[in-house]
């Protein structure tokens, strides 16, 4: 064995300035060491769009499609580019820093990618939302229609622009009625929403922002049927139209 | 054995009798010494022992692919029926090593093509498997049987084809976190109606959809399938018919298991898991459906092993669950289940072994209550727990000193703080005393992993007492060069040394030069090493490969930068097949 260290206490070496021999590892939707998850994020992205193709539809009527996909892929890009730690490592020693470091904590890239892709799918849990995620899909199905739609809560400020997005988006599927909100008034069709608690609630009741914090999915549900919500309710609706 | 040091042309005294028992003998004898390092050592103690061990050697284990060239392997172990092989360093799991790094399984398929016709099992770990491997696979051993794949990539759905078709003797695919490509091949529709050997299926890790009624025709007609893991794709009405069909299984892996809450489809379920007898091992990515984990309470009580580390459910649904699971062994779980769920696992299941936590929001603020108290807890009331990994917040001396005194039977323990140098959060000091205790206390602790507050004084108590640690992982902690000194000149049973982010320079590792031989690798990255040092290290110890990795982007030659030029990445490793010629851009071997 070597003879003892003679060693001259210079504290903390210095850090090792080769930041840039990161650069392989930075700001790539992949991650460094494997193509696959590029894919696997993209494929991901595009489930969640969902955008429905408006030529051949038999109904013709003008969407109002939320959110140009450019602006959420960036923000989901974003998103999963934080939780690869896609930034570069800062060596020097920071406690207070919060940066995010490439590998660090150690958890398995195909782990990492697995709870990306489940959280995008999830997206309606808080976690999500808190996470500053630049987009909130719920779905949103009407009574009577061959299939559901999606909007992006995040894109409304308010109730009613919320509403005139649904009313443009479901009003091929009207019977013989020009607008939705001709039917609000009617009682023929009221907007529900399921909550995180899983009950379907009555839409316009709680402010905007715990609204759209807390709605999992729209139904526009035939007033017949929302004869089991309160009246008090149901009257509250018919006088915020 | 004794003074029996073979020569056998042997000189005037009387040589002991087993000096003429024919090989045959002693390859029937070794055939006891299922440890390969027990076969070794008896390989060690004279030539015809040497002999006699190799050529009956059935199992091989390559830790490091380059250690030795896939041709001399398969020349001086000739039997080989099962052979497993490890590619890249550990850290590539994090992203540390960037693509094209190496580890090809071409070559080592190549070889036992040419060298192991009757090979039966092959197992890669992390390293670049290629649908062109798998082909040859299909093709080259007849009675081939088992084949796993973990941690690999650069294969697609078309070589699985290969295998599914050509490999009439399958027993086991078993696929772990792999990146597979998919090509849309009918994989699964290739193994022949005629096939029903199948004892394991792991498709977990793939992507795409399979062909959900050939994947029933196939559960239904191999009558001795164990282990069945399913992926994201199957949902969950049609896990409860595979039950139906396969309720002999012993693993389940249930892929995605979310849905709406349907009570038909709960009566499916639960039926189905009562007649699944057998199942002892239970995993899947389960997605927030607390309504249905009642379906499982049948099986409960048969479980050894339960992971749940892909799981989001939380709450008063997982622990009922948890707390009905008396026989756990090994149980994986999300730190979801926070400190009063690890509590009822501590006073439900004491005949566990094994505990990972890992954290639902590992880059997020932290809200759960997840803290070193569940950890006390089960170490606390779980006699045989010996492996942990365990993911938090928070840690202090006191609780490590505890758990230490109460499981001095420790052989793992992995211990990751979330925040690079958190200290003892109550006494704000380092969290070298906690530390020291664990390998003081646990002498058979053979993996290490610190993290939080440390100086160099716990690396004194590490090199010191942790004798059988063989493997140790360290980041963003230590003062000095000391720090690494004190591992390197101690830790007898060192073999891997993995350190990212700490202030160890060049003198300890030059000073150390010889235990790097003893070693099967250090990897060191964000250290401070420079140039200099790894060139001498290089020409000190010509038996060792030293690995230099470079930003991608810039091929500058090595010759031309300066000793004092700081390294950003070592990867040292014995070889005994000389430096390798299939390195990137990037690599440079000094």
């Amino acid at each position: 064995m070597s003879p003892p260290l003679e060693l001259d206490y210079i504290g903390l070496s210095p850090p090792a300035a080769a930041t840039d021999d990161l650069k392989g590892t930075e700001l790539r939707l992949g991650l460094p060491g494997s193509e696959s998850p590029e894919r696997r994020v993209a494929a991901a992205a595009a489930t969640t769009l969902e955008l429905l193709p408006t030529k051949g539809a038999k109904r013709g009527f003008s969407d109002e499609v939320p959110s140009p996909p450019p602006a959420a892929a960036a923000g989901k890009g974003k998103k999963v580019a934080e939780e690869e730690e896609d930034k570069k490592v800062t060596a020097t020693p920071q406690p207070a820093a919060k940066a995010q470091v490439v590998g660090w904590p150690p958890i398995r890239s195909y782990r990492k990618n697995t709870m990306a892709t489940n959280q995008l799918k999830s997206s309606k849990e808080d976690a999500d939302a808190k996470q500053g995620q630049g987009f909130l899909y719920v779905k949103v199905s009407m009574d009577g229609a061959p299939y559901l739609r999606k909007v992006d809560l995040k894109t409304y400020k308010n109730y009613k622009d919320l509403s005139t997005a649904l009313e443009k988006m479901f009003i091929g599927f009207t019977t013989g009625k020009d607008a939705l909100s001709e039917n609000r008034k009617d009682g023929e069709y009221v907007l529900t929403f399921e909550d995180k608690d899983g009950d379907w609630m009555l839409v316009g009741d709680v402010p905007w922002e715990m609204f759209a914090d807390s709605c999992r999915r729209l139904r526009i549900m035939k007033g017949s049927d929302a004869i089991g919500l309160a009246p008090r309710a149901v009257e509250k609706s018919k006088n915020r139209n | 054995m004794g003074r029996g040091v073979g020569s056998r042309s042997g000189g005037g005294a009387a040589q002991p009798p087993w000096h003429s028992l024919p090989d045959e003998v002693w390859e029937h004898a070794f055939s006891f010494l299922p440890a390969a390092a027990d076969r070794g050592a008896a390989a060690g103690a004279c030539r015809g022992w040497l002999r006699a061990e190799r050529r009956s050697r059935r199992r091989l284990a390559v830790a490091n692919c380059y250690a030795t060239s896939p041709r001399d392997a398969v020349e001086r172990f000739p039997s080989v029926r099962a052979a497993e092989v490890k590619g890249k360093p550990h850290f590539a799991d994090f992203g540390l090593v960037p693509p094209a790094w190496g580890a090809e399984a071409a070559p080592w398929v190549a070889a036992a093509a040419d060298g192991w016709p009757l090979l039966e099992e092959l197992s890669f770990k992390r390293m670049v498997v290629t649908d062109e491997c798998l082909e040859m696979i299909a093709a080259s051993f007849r009675n081939f049987q088992v084949l796993r794949l973990v941690s690999c990539e650069g294969f697609s759905t078309a070589g699985l084809a290969a295998i599914t078709e050509g490999c009439r003797n399958l027993r086991e695919l078993d696929l772990q976190e792999n990146y597979i490509e998919d090509c849309s091949s009918h994989w699964l529709s290739s193994f022949p109606e005629s096939f029903t050997s199948l004892e394991t299926l792991n498709f977990s890790c793939l992507d795409g959809e399979v062909n959900f009624a050939v994947l029933e025709r196939l559960v239904t007609r191999c009558h001795n399938l164990k282990t069945l893991k399913l992926n994201n794709a199957i949902p969950l009405d049609k896990v409860a018919s595979l039950l139906r069909k396969a309720p002999h299984i012993v693993e389940l892996g249930t892929g995605k298991f979310s849905a709406d809450y349907h009570p038909d489809l709960f009566a499916k379920l639960e039926a189905a898991f009562a007649g699944c007898k057998s199942l002892r091992r239970l995993s899947g990515a389960w997605d927030a459906v607390p309504d249905y984990l009642s379906a499982f309470y049948g099986v409960c009580e048969g479980l050894t092993s339960l992971n749940l580390s892909y799981a989001t459910v939380r709450g008063p649904e997982l622990i009922k669950f948890i707390s009905r699971c008396k026989n756990l062994q090994q149980l994986w779980v999300m730190d979801l289940i926070e400190d009063h769920g690890l509590a009822v696992v501590a006073s439900t299941c004491s005949k566990l072994q094994e505990l990972r936590v890992f954290p639902s929001d590992p880059f997020g603020a932290g809200q759960v209550l997840l803290t070193e108290r569940g950890l006390v807890d089960v170490s606390a009331s779980c006699p045989m727990l010996e492996s942990v990994l365990y993911f938090c917040r928070r840690m202090t001396n006191e609780a490590l000193i505890t758990i230490a005194k109460n499981r001095p039977n420790f052989t793992c323990f992995r211990l990751c703080i979330l925040e690079p140098r958190t200290p003892d959060y109550i006494t704000q000091q380092s969290l070298d005393a906690g530390f020291s205790a664990i390998v003081e206390s646990c002498k058979g602790l053979r993996r290490l992993s610190v993290s939080g507050l440390l100086t160099d004084l716990v690396f004194k108590s590490i090199g010191e007492h942790a004798d059988r640690l063989e493997m140790l992982s360290i980041a963003f902690a230590g003062n000095s060069d000391l720090g690494l000194h004190y591992i390197l000149s101690g830790c007898k049973s060192l073999k891997k040394l993995e350190i990212r982010d700490c202030p160890f320079g060049n003198k300890p590792l030059l000073a150390n030069a010889a235990k790097l031989e003893t070693m099967r690798s250090l990897w060191m990255s964000s250290c401070s090493l420079t140039l200099g040092a790894c060139r001498q290290l290089a020409q000190k110890m010509p038996r060792l490969t030293v690995e230099i990795m470079n930003d991608p982007g810039r091929a500058c030659p090595l010759d031309a930068l300066p000793d004092e030029s700081p390294v950003e990445k070592l990867y040292v490793y014995r070889t005994i097949a000389g430096p390798r010629s299939d390195t990137p851009d990037y690599v440079q071997i000094v």
